[in-house]
């Protein structure tokens, strides 16, 4: 470090940009990827989401000849294949909070926003990478495991579906797309909350303990309110057969976007309007 | 160029900054003196739009610091709070900020080269120490190659040589035409770097002059001879509100005057001087006087020392 003392000679910038949403967006891909955090959630939401289905239609198979008829009939091979979305989601949640947290934390958040003080093209600059990188790897996670966990029941000539039959191809896009509206969920929530902690058992509380606390309510208000909630929205999306008690694929999966609006608009205005 | 009018920001009950007004102007370094919490980095995260006044006003470069089509080239902003994350490089954090602005991977390069952080710089900044921490912060701060620098206790946690280094790069700067605006609370920091400074106490303003008549008014006019004629000169440079001491043979200490009034008194009498010397009380001391009822958070140690007095 001694080198620099003895003559400070600035160099001049000859170019000069402006701040553009793309370049934004390619500031945060930058940061996004040069995270080890980033890698390892990823990677732990990735494996994890193949990882289920395969032990899942191992154990299935290795017992499939002691198991009742009434066993047999609740297995199914969707359920199988999608196993690993619910604890893959999780790995998704806590990168979503972490990527905006995270600049909290260490005050990140001041060089970020001295860079871009109009400060939304930020908040859209990460939705974009985080969304359309958890997209693009769980994607490939829920066709592995569908097919990974298929081969393996294969093997034993039990529970097969085929990828064409009617609504597996959607359930299973549908997967990789529930997943990523959770980050989006999340990483809105912990936009608002600014504290990794705190956002992440936010976002825990909506997920995780709220839809059981349903089961305390008299059963016509818990059927009522329950399909509403946006973990049980969301899960229509990758969920085969729609119970009587809950929504359509569709209107699931729109309600669960609202859900991401509603949260992404109110960090959104919160970040303009709050001292950083 | 920093136009500040009125600037006043409360937290919570705490004013911590109230109703002050400066302009910080391009081509010298303007030192923003005051005790710690006095002020000043809230002052610094007003003008960068971190946090929004309650009243007042702050421009930089005649525009919000917000409606700059591209900020990093008209402010470049070195602030106390550490502002990078742990987990990442020094590399990927100056590219990160340079590709808000499409500024090239080539600047980066040279930038991580100008702080000489050459060879860590693939290495998460959380391992970073103080010093390497602030070059870094420098770094950033200088890529957009910026109008405007703005560094909040630059030479916080630098060694002797990182502090000798700043002092260049400031003087530097300002010569090349920059607005350059430095906090410190040490008054000796300041008196070597800056040409004009702003003191605030308590989120007030105190002074806002050149470092030369800060000094001057601080210091008050003292002047040391030495004579061996002592006596007679003494005679002569004394009148209403001028007091001199003698502390030794043949040695005059003048307070009220000058040097230049007692060289030239000195001369039509045609009196031998030996020494002829302004003497400068410790600036630290005369900052200290000034801001004295300014200290929001006085050490113990001072108050009791005042209430013995007292």
């Amino acid at each position: 470090m001694s080198s620099a003392t003895a003559v400070v000679s600035i160099p001049r910038l000859g170019v000069s940009g402006r701040v553009t949403q793309a370049r934004v967006v390619l500031s945060e891909w930058t940061k996004f990827v040069s995270l080890r955090s980033t890698r390892w959630s990823l990677g732990v939401g990735f494996l994890l989401t193949i990882a289920f289905p395969i032990i899942f239609a191992a154990v299935t198979a290795s017992h499939w000849a002691h198991m009742s008829p009434s066993d047999r009939a609740g297995r199914h091979p969707l359920d199988i294949a999608l196993a690993g979305v619910n604890v893959g989601q999780l790995a998704i949640a806590v990168l979503g909070v972490l990527v905006i947290t995270g600049e909290y934390s260490t005050g990140m958040i001041r060089s970020t926003l001295i860079a871009v003080p109009k400060r939304l093209p930020v908040l859209w600059g990460k939705l974009g990478v985080f969304a359309a990188v958890s997209f693009l790897l769980m994607l490939p996670a829920v066709i592995i495991s569908f097919f990974a966990s298929q081969s393996i029941l294969a093997g034993h000539h039990i529970l097969q579906i085929s990828f064409a039959a009617p609504g597996i191809a959607r359930a299973v896009i549908g997967g990789a797309l529930y997943v990523m509206l959770v980050g989006i969920f999340a990483l809105g929530i912990g936009s608002i909350v600014r504290n990794t902690a705190g956002g992440i058992a936010t976002f825990a509380g909506i997920f995780f303990v709220i839809p059981p606390l349903m089961n305390v309510l008299p059963t016509s208000w818990n059927n009522a309110i329950s399909r509403y909630l946006p973990s049980e929205a969301g899960r229509q999306l990758f969920a085969l057969h729609t119970g009587a008690n809950s929504l359509s694929p569709l209107w699931g999966g729109l309600l669960m976007l609202g859900y991401c609006a509603a949260a992404v608009a109110i960090a959104a205005v919160l970040l303009v309007r709050r001292d950083a | 160029m920093i136009e500040a009018t009125e600037l006043t920001k409360d937290y919570g009950e705490k004013r911590a900054v109230n109703e002050i007004s400066f302009t910080v102007r391009p081509g010298i370094v303007t030192g923003f003196l005051g005790p710690n919490g006095s002020g000043k980095s809230t002052t610094m995260r007003l003008i960068l739009g971190l946090d929004a006044p309650n009243k007042g006003d702050v421009k930089v470069n005649g525009k919000h610091y917000r409606e700059h089509p591209a900020p990093l080239h008209e402010v470049g902003a070195l602030l106390e709070a550490r502002s990078v994350h742990t987990g990442r490089s020094a590399y990927s954090h100056l590219l990160a900020l340079a590709q808000t602005h499409g500024i090239p991977r080539r600047r980066v390069v040279d930038m991580v080269d100008l702080v000489g952080l050459q060879e860590v710089a693939r290495k998460r900044a959380g391992q970073f120490s103080l010093g390497m921490g602030q070059r870094l912060g420098i770094a950033a701060a200088l890529l957009g190659d910026p109008a405007t620098v703005l560094l909040d206790e630059p030479v916080n946690g630098l060694d002797p040589e990182g502090v000798h280094w700043i002092r260049h790069l400031l003087k530097q700067l300002a010569a090349e035409g920059r607005t350059v605006f430095v906090s410190s609370h040490l008054m000796s920091e300041m008196a070597l770097t800056a040409d004009h400074v702003i003191v605030i106490g308590r989120g007030r303003l105190i002074a806002d002059m050149s470092i030369d008549e800060f000094v001057r008014k601080a210091s008050g006019e003292r002047v040391r001879v030495r004579t061996p004629q002592a006596t007679q000169l003494r005679e002569l440079v004394l009148g209403p509100k001028i007091t001199v001491a003698t502390s030794e043979a043949g040695v005059l200490e003048i307070e009220g005057r000058t040097a230049e009034q007692v060289g030239e008194i000195a001369a039509e009498n045609r009196i031998v001087l030996h020494e002829l010397v302004p003497v400068q009380a410790s600036l630290e001391e005369a900052f200290m006087e000034l801001t004295r009822d300014d200290v929001e958070f006085k050490s113990i140690e001072t108050q009791e020392r005042e209430e013995l007095a007292a």
